[in-house]
């Protein structure tokens, strides 16, 4: 790198006797290469497996093994794919809720809990109106996830607003209140009576159930997915919304003296971000599990945080990694024939996440021999 | 036993975990650095602690263990966080994580199996006649009379030593730190990992003498509200004290509540912990917004000194 002007260094002489030894290297921070390279994503992703094979080996078992289980798991048969398809959707949802939410900094880690109500909200459409016709109960069913999910979203991003309350603590808090309001109600009023005890809510019929590709389980979530990509590209790239979210995400400061109300924009991105994990939730329901119950999500709303940080908020990115990440879990699930518990793909996770972010400061370093 | 007796010893015992896991964030986040995976180290420090302790049948060596181990991960953060500058939200997100996950996975084989013992308790016999306080005195263990000795010490550390100054000037100002001699990321990194180490510590004492025995995401979110409570206690470890056993209260009068054959279904008494918290940093924010709040100045910004020479 050439010497800065200004840096005074380049007109000194060495010191005497330390050039060329290993110790004059030093590391040198250049803040100006701020875009990581394209790579880093996938050097992140091998050296996770590379670190998280140590800890499968000291437990006794082969990585390789393991790892090829849960890459057949995932993608080796047609049966596998769909099923990382299925999971891919509610995390390209909540994972593009975050984006969203993300481009103007503000944290939303509530996804799981948002998800989990808009999950609620649809499956009260089939308790209280049951016998809608299809067009309907679905559109019910979506709009209550919707709202529901923004909602909880709505009370995030309040008291961020007007309380100086820092969102990731209300997010995740609200997680753990949607966990046990959902509990309550699968064990309670909306237990089903014919379900031999069993918590959950009776099933839903075929009308209040999303239509399916053929004889897979891959259902049209994968649609709402597909257009909410297509319209965040647009929004983001055409609107004057999406260039004042860019304008905030770049510098706030001039944003700010620019006249955009951030406030406004922070409840606007919650309710965006609240409402897209709604439909992940009113989705599953209505697509996958075709009832609620307990554990109706394993972790999408965290899993979705790496999926939007891994795609660089890229709208292409996004669909790649929830495919991935669907894999991941699905993977997970598949070494349980193995006798190895499912949150192996969890580890995989956070290991992704720690080399990312690691991988994004670490090409801003450069070894330098000092003068 | 009179139930406000009982209540209290509840409420420090639900409160311990809380008040180390408190005691590690403050420390953290006095140097300038985020600490948000506090859920992800509590776990790891009890997972630690159970598979050490079940298999080699010693407390000491369990604890220490589960002290070595989050010092570790903290170090991974302060690595994360100092040398490279990564973004510290993030890190603390993937420690959660990744110790979440981890945790779960290398407790897979000990889950359900109750521990061997529990913390000792310190006899105090000549407090016995005392009403309340002889009672109380009598039931706690070695790690709350640890975590009380912890916050006395804690607190002249930061107010009334020059080490304590340094770690203030660390997280308000670290550039005129730097000028004035300080080890800015030495500095940074002797706390966050005694940071960790102590939130590992909470964990431990989860399941020593909280919840007997490992279960996949035992914590329940405990490390998360700490993560709030450093926020309640401004930064402060005599107000953490206040702030983690009025939580661990809130946290047992549900259950007492239950006990007492209430009508409200146990769902909605555990939810009162999480609710609370948003309301009191609601309320907090409300009344302090145009006061300090004593945040460290510079938390969550890394330290890029101007190249020298």
């Amino acid at each position: 790198m050439s010497p800065k002007p200004g840096n005074e260094s380049a007109t000194l002489p060495p010191l005497a006797g330390r050039s060329g030894r290993w110790y004059s290297l030093r590391l040198e921070y250049d803040s100006s290469r701020t875009r990581s390279p394209w790579w880093t994503p996938i050097l992140s992703v091998v050296l996770a497996l590379l670190l998280c094979a140590v800890f499968i080996a000291a437990n006794g078992m082969s990585p390789l093994v393991v790892y090829e289980k849960m890459f057949r798991g995932a993608f080796g048969t047609s049966y596998g794919f769909t099923e990382t398809m299925v999971k891919a959707i509610p995390l390209l949802l909540c994972g593009l809720g975050i984006a969203v939410a993300y481009r103007i900094s503000v944290w939303n880690i509530g996804a799981e809990g948002q998800l989990t109500v808009g999950a609620m909200a649809a499956t009260a459409v089939t308790i209280y109106f049951p016998s809608l016709s299809s067009f309907w109960s679905i559109t019910l069913m979506l709009v209550f996830g919707t709202a529901a999910g923004a909602l909880w979203g709505l009370m995030t991003a309040v008291p961020r607003t007007h309380f100086g309350v820092n969102e990731l603590i209300t997010s995740l808090m609200l997680n753990y209140v949607a966990l046990l309001a959902l509990d309550y109600v699968v064990f309670g009023p909306w237990k089903d009576p014919k379900g031999f005890n069993f918590p959950g809510s009776p099933m839903f019929t075929a009308a209040q159930s999303l239509p399916v590709l053929g004889s897979t389980r891959l259902h049209i979530g994968l649609i709402f997915g597909l257009v909410a990509v297509l319209i965040y590209y647009l929004m983001i790239r055409f609107t004057r919304w999406g260039y004042e979210l860019r304008l905030i995400g770049a510098n706030p400061t001039a944003a700010r003296y620019a006249g955009i109300h951030i406030k406004k924009h922070i409840i606007i991105v919650m309710l965006i971000s609240g409402g897209l994990a709604g439909i992940a939730g009113m989705a599953e329901v209505s697509g996958v599990t075709h009832k609620l119950m307990q554990g109706i999500s394993p972790g999408y709303g965290y899993t979705a945080i790496i999926v939007a940080w891994l795609a660089k908020l890229n709208p292409l990115g996004l669909v790649v990694t929830s495919i991935l990440f669907g894999g991941l879990i699905v993977g997970g699930y598949s070494v349980q024939t193995i006798g190895l518990p499912s949150s192996i793909s969890e580890m995989l996770q956070g290991a992704i996440l720690f080399f990312l972010i690691a991988g994004d400061m670490i090409h801003r370093f450069r070894i330098r021999r000092s003068a | 036993m009179d139930f406000t007796t009982q209540l209290l010893i509840a409420a420090i015992s639900a409160g311990t975990p809380l008040l180390l896991a408190t005691l590690g964030g403050i420390l953290t986040e006095r140097a300038g650095i985020i600490q948000l995976g506090a859920e992800g180290l509590m776990l790891m420090g009890a997972v630690t602690t159970c598979i050490v302790y079940i298999r080699s049948g010693n407390l000491i060596l369990a604890l220490l263990s589960a002290v070595a181990i989050t010092a570790l991960l903290g170090m991974v953060h302060s690595f994360l966080c100092v040398t490279l500058r990564a973004n510290q939200t993030m890190s603390g997100l993937a420690m959660t994580l990744f110790g979440s996950g981890l945790s779960a996975y290398v407790g897979k084989s000990i889950s359900g199996i109750p521990l061997p013992g529990s913390l000792p308790k310190l006899d105090l016999a000549a407090l016995k006649p005392v009403p309340v306080l002889g009672e109380l005195f009598g039931r706690l263990d070695m790690l709350t009379w640890f975590s009380l000795l912890l916050v006395l010490v804690l607190h002249l550390l930061i107010h009334h030593t020059s080490w304590g100054l340094h770690l203030r000037a660390v997280g308000d100002n670290p550039a005129t730190a730097d000028v004035m001699g300080i080890r800015v990321q030495l500095i940074r990194y002797c706390y966050v990992t005694a940071g960790a180490a102590l939130i590992g510590l909470a964990g431990a004492d989860m399941v020593l003498a909280y919840a007997p025995t490992w279960n996949e995401g035992l914590t329940a979110g405990r490390g998360w509200i700490a993560v709030g409570l450093v926020i309640f206690a401004r930064w402060n470890p005599l107000r953490a004290l206040f702030c983690a056993y009025f939580f661990g209260a809130l946290d047992s009068l549900g259950f007492r509540i239950q006990l007492l054959g209430s009508a409200v279904p146990s769902y909605f008494l555990k939810m009162i912990p999480y609710v609370v918290t948003i309301l009191v940093l609601m309320y907090l924010g409300y009344r302090n917004r145009n006061k300090p709040s004593g945040t460290p100045e510079s938390l969550g910004t890394p330290y890029i000194r101007e190249q020298r020479f």
